[in-house]
């Protein structure tokens, strides 16, 4: 363990800090595209089957696929990769998102409507802090998917603690794979344990427990 | 003041929720919108702030057409409660009351001020400011949507059903209180509700909404004295009528053999009728009955030399038709100092007479109803005053 330590640590810091960069970059455009997405889908149902429907399917691509499918597009290395990831990240947020726009009790956006609020005043000031939790129960689902899906994103070059898993596998490393491992999952409870927090912190002081 | 003139509201599917409905709600007045579910009462009071636009019609808010008017800036003029209260709950009690205000960007301290008078005016005081609504009852949370809709100094109130979650207890105190903040601060309120004890206890005016249309819109007094028609009797329910002692129409007390001449008769043969009958007035009616005025003896005796027959001296008399309400009879009477009234049939026919003896009849079965005398007064009577 200390041996290991002493002789990839230091490469060890770059992967995880290479494997954190892809996956909240990843999470943070999934985040800046899904949650005005998830919203205007409330305001039209139709297109909402649409586009869940569309980005249903896209989470159906086995991962790898995916990865696979963007070095045509858009080559090899990092930015690829976090554009599979983002794709990946879209579902669960947009889904959270709209559901829990909708779940809003209706009685609160007629009374906001009622009293003179404009669209935006009421997705802000109404919708939004009621929505936030459930919002952030998506996003909490994405982080941790994409930190363990980064791992497949040094396939593509794009590096990241999947480096040691693949090298590991492939020189027949145990340590290596092990050495990957561990961090990643270390990484996926940390962002969870993270994210959850914001989640409290979203959460309004007396939500309504109904 | 609101005026709705034949407005219409018909959604895609066809269905007519409100029907060319034409009425007016005066500047101050507390109006209550009633009718079963699927009556219209609700659509016809959201299309007052927009909340449902019309298909047709107009509906003028002070003369001005509300469709000329930016939604939004027209619901910030207009007080909106609803039944689940819509308090938010991410909000304290404080935001909650100055959520318009806040619209409006009003200063804080004007606001600060506006909730804390508020707040005391429905005997809550301060420190509720900075509670969430989930902590509050039920009734406090209603009493925070109530001021809420009157933090804007708001001219015009909509209330859908605001007390319709409440216990009796709690409704009984709100109501009061509305009734009395509505008042004092002479605000113009439509309330929608089922409850007809609701609308005659708060209204000023009562509209009865039945598929789309308002069936009848008049004082509370006036719709329990004579119901328009049968649906409205029955949404008045027996009890009520009863309770009022307004079931009772002229039909039930009349005298059913009034006096009465034809009109060719001669002015001597009426006074002699007269005299027989012991009475001062004859009712002239034509060769089948129908009413066409009355005689008195006066007006014999001043015309003797120059009339021959009644005809020529018959005055104009008030009468009423059978099945009016004995109430409103009895108001007239007594207001306009008749001394009876002649009652007719659809056709116009003489049938009875209700006189002021009719009444005492009344009065006296209202106080004496459980003796023996029971069995010569109407059966309606006797039912009021076992109730008592």
């Amino acid at each position: 363990m200390i041996d290991f330590l002493n002789n990839y640590g230091a490469q060890m810091m770059r992967l995880i800090w290479e494997h954190l960069y892809i996956s909240i970059v990843a999470l943070g455009l999934g985040v800046i595209v899904a949650v005005p997405i998830g919203i205007l889908l409330t305001r039209t149902d139709k297109l909402a089957t649409f586009f869940i429907g569309l980005a249903s399917i896209l989470q159906t691509v086995p991962s790898l696929a995916l990865l696979a499918l963007m070095i045509p597009f858009l080559g090899i290395g990092q930015f690829p990769a976090i554009m599979a990831l983002f794709i990946y990240s879209l579902l669960p947020i947009l889904r959270n998102t709209y559901t829990g726009m909708k779940g809003v009790n209706p009685d609160l956006v007629d009374a906001a409507r009622g009293m003179g609020m404009t669209e935006s005043q009421l997705v802000r000031k109404v919708e939004l802090p009621q929505a936030a939790p459930v919002i952030m129960a998506g996003i909490r689902l994405s982080g941790t998917y994409v930190i363990a899906w980064a791992a497949l994103a040094s396939y593509i070059g794009a590096g990241g603690l999947g480096d040691f898993i693949f090298n590991g596998l492939n020189l027949y490393i145990p340590e290596l794979i092990i050495g990957g491992t561990i961090p990643v999952t270390i990484l996926a409870l940390l962002v969870d344990f993270v994210l959850g927090r914001v989640e409290k912190k979203v959460t309004p002081r007396n939500q309504v427990t109904e | 003041m609101i005026e709705f003139k034949n407005v219409s509201k018909v959604y895609g599917d066809g269905t007519k929720a409100v029907d060319d409905v034409t009425f007016t709600i005066n500047e101050g007045e507390f109006v209550v919108l009633i009718g079963t579910s699927g009556s219209g009462k609700t659509t016809t009071m959201r299309m007052i702030n927009r909340m449902i636009d019309s298909t047709s019609g107009e509906i003028l808010i002070d003369g001005k057409d509300i469709k000329q008017e930016d939604a939004v800036q027209l619901r910030r003029k207009i007080g909106y409660v609803i039944q689940q209260t819509g308090l938010m709950p991410h909000m304290t009690v404080y935001e909650n009351i100055v959520m318009v205000p806040k619209l409006l960007k009003w200063d804080k301290e004007k606001m600060q001020e506006t909730a804390e008078r508020l707040l005391k005016r429905v005997d809550m005081g301060p420190e509720f400011l900075d509670r969430y609504p989930q902590e509050l009852s039920g009734g406090q949370q209603q009493r925070i949507g109530v001021i809420r809709a009157l933090a804007a100094n708001q001219d015009i109130i909509l209330m859908d059903e605001p007390f319709g979650a409440l216990d009796p207890i709690t409704r009984d105190a709100l109501q009061e209180l509305v009734k009395h903040l509505q008042e004092e601060m002479g605000r113009t309120v439509v309330f929608v509700t089922h409850d007809m004890d609701e609308a005659l206890k708060l209204a000023d005016k009562i509209a009865i909404m039945s598929e789309g249309k308002i069936i009848q819109y008049d004082t509370p007094d006036n719709i329990l004295a004579e119901p328009a028609n049968e649906f409205v009797e029955s949404f008045l329910g027996e009890d009520r009528l009863q309770q009022r002692s307004t079931m009772q129409t002229v039909d039930q007390v009349m005298v059913k053999t009034p006096i009465s001449v034809t009109q060719d008769i001669t002015l001597g043969e009426a006074i002699r009728v007269m005299r027989d009958r012991r009475v001062d007035t004859l009712f002239v009616t034509d060769m089948n009955n129908v009413l066409q005025g009355l005689v008195d003896f006066e007006a014999i005796n001043k015309n003797r030399q120059k009339a021959s027959t009644v005809q020529d001296i018959v005055s104009h008399v008030y009468y009423v038709k059978s099945g009016t309400l004995l109430s409103s009879v009895a108001d007239k009477m007594l207001k306009r100092g008749y001394k009876n009234i002649p009652v007719v049939s659809e056709e116009g026919k003489l049938e009875g007479l209700v006189t002021r003896a009719s009444l005492v009849d009344i009065v006296y079965d209202t106080i004496w109803g459980d003796d023996e005398e029971v069995e010569s007064i109407p059966l309606e009577t006797t039912q009021f005053s076992e109730s008592e």
